[in-house]
């Protein structure tokens, strides 16, 4: 009796009219809209890194005004001001919501970097320098590539953060993972759609710890070579 | 073809350096000696303006390189340096080292860039490691390949800081080896070592260090066997009673 109440709610959650299919659908924008934000966030993070410690004072202060409202302000109201007032001109709310995210990431992927070159020992850029490299060779070809993977395992972790955030892309309408099961769930008053997507985001987090751990190790490996 | 007047360098309220004027010639090896904080590397590091002096002026080959419209980078290139932790970069192997500067500033092709690092991988001993990344190399092996790396831009000055100072014992002879033959093929060298054998060795002028001034200099015979000051008297007897 009650199994046949739960499989009847399965299937039409589910199976019924394939909507099984939306919610992959749905998965699919997510991840889209994840990987394309977390490059935007990550040229816009070295960018914003590079200006703070420039040592320049206008571009200095452009970064921290960038990294204090990014990050003192809450990102549905991000993407809201972005698709209602800055690319009212825009009709591809994937796009969109790509830059509203990558925006919102480059303020914390900044701070990642930022601490990725701190970590890179000092004396490697008075060896850079002292051979006739200038700030900017010794930045792409010393510093930067060690701070990139000094920052590896963090940026790992704001790929898992950015995953699950994007889930307030239903604000503008887009049909993410947790918009389509949650239209689901309107049309069928059961929350058999709600209780999968969760547990499809739950898969994707955990297969994404478990690459980036062994990812970890084999960075840590080759340190060793 | 080094020209130092009055140089002074201040952190914050230190005085390291106190109006050091001095001049090396063209093919000359100076050693400094001097107790630690005394301003060696702090001296050494504003000769290729790691440091920004204080004030004062610095002259390498008649040009003064302490006037800010001076070309830092070119003039780096032409002075090598070499320092106590190696400083290696890690994520290129042994020849990436040595030919990454030579490639990017001379912009010779790679296989000159190989050709030369070839070559001075020959000279200190170390062609077998060419492939190699620095975390395999042993610190005796590591400081020579920064030696070939700082030598890679064909340097006319070479500045070593402590270059022996964080090696295990037995790998300090193969440096030490290395820097004798820069030595004699007239290398203008200036070195801040504890090696006062080596000193005696190979320097021309031995330069002893003590509160941000050049205290005292000499031969290595004089310095080391006659010294006039008291303070030299007293740090070579510390020295001594130290082995
Ligand atoms: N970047 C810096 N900022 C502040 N103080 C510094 C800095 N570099 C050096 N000093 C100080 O300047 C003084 C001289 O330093 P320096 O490294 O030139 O001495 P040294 O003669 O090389 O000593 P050692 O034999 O220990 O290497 C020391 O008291 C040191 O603490
Ligand atoms: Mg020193």
């Amino acid at each position: 009796m009650v199994f046949a109440e739960l499989y009847d709610k399965i299937y039409l959650s589910l199976i019924y009219a394939d909507r099984w299919k939306q919610l992959f659908q749905g998965l699919g924008v997510t991840a889209e809209i994840t990987l394309g934000a977390l490059c935007v966030g990550i040229v816009l993070g070295v960018l914003i890194c590079l200006m703070k410690i420039s040592g320049n004072k206008p571009l200095q202060w452009i970064a921290d005004i960038y990294l204090t409202v990014i990050r003192g302000t809450p990102m549905v109201v991000q993407l809201l001001i972005m698709w209602y007032f800055v690319l009212v001109a825009m009709d591809n709310k994937v796009l969109a919501a790509i830059i509203a995210f990558g925006i919102n990431s480059g303020a914390y992927v900044a701070e990642i970097i930022r601490g990725g070159i701190l970590a890179v020992d000092y004396g490697q850029t008075e060896a850079g320098r002292s051979l006739g490299l200038n700030y900017v060779q010794n930045m792409r070809y010393i510093v930067l590539p060690q701070a990139f993977k000094n920052a590896l395992p963090p940026l790992g972790n704001e790929l898992i953060t950015l995953f699950k955030e994007t889930a307030i892309v239903g604000y503008i309408a887009l049909k993410d993972l947790t918009r389509a099961a949650d239209t689901i769930r309107s049309a069928t008053y059961s929350p058999v759609a709600l209780f999968t997507a969760a547990l499809l985001y739950l898969l994707v987090v955990l297969i994404l710890t478990r690459l980036l751990a062994i990812f970890e190790r084999r960075l840590r490996a080759s340190d060793k070579r | 073809m080094i020209s130092v007047e009055n140089l002074c360098k201040t952190f914050g309220k230190l005085q390291v350096l106190n109006g050091v004027t001095e001049h090396i010639e063209k093919g000359e090896q100076v050693v400094i000696i001097g107790p630690s904080g005394s301003g060696k590397s702090t001296f050494l590091r504003c000769l290729n303006l790691l440091e920004i002096p204080t004030s004062g002026k610095i002259f390498i080959e008649g040009e003064e390189i302490t006037d800010p419209h001076h070309d830092i980078n070119r003039l780096r290139q032409k002075m090598g340096m070499v320092f106590q932790q190696f400083n290696l970069f890690p994520h290129y192997s042994v020849l990436g080292n040595i030919t990454l500067a030579p490639m990017k500033l001379k912009k010779m092709k790679a296989k000159d860039a190989e050709d030369l690092a070839m070559s001075l991988l020959s000279k200190v001993g170390l062609t077998a490691k060419a492939n190699v990344y620095p975390a395999q190399l042993s610190g005796g092996q590591k400081q020579r390949v920064a030696i070939a790396r700082a030598l890679a831009m064909g340097p006319d000055i070479m500045l070593f800081d402590e270059p022996t100072s964080a090696l295990d014992p037995e790998m300090v002879g193969e440096v030490l080896k290395v820097m004798a033959d820069l030595a004699r093929d007239g290398m203008t060298m200036v070195l801040v070592t504890h090696e006062m054998a080596f000193a005696k060795e190979v320097a021309q002028r031995v330069f002893f260090m003590d509160g941000g001034k050049i205290l005292e200099q000499g031969t290595p015979e004089e310095l080391f066997n006659h010294p006039q000051e008291q303070r030299t008297k007293d740090f070579l007897e510390r020295v001594r009673d130290c082995k």
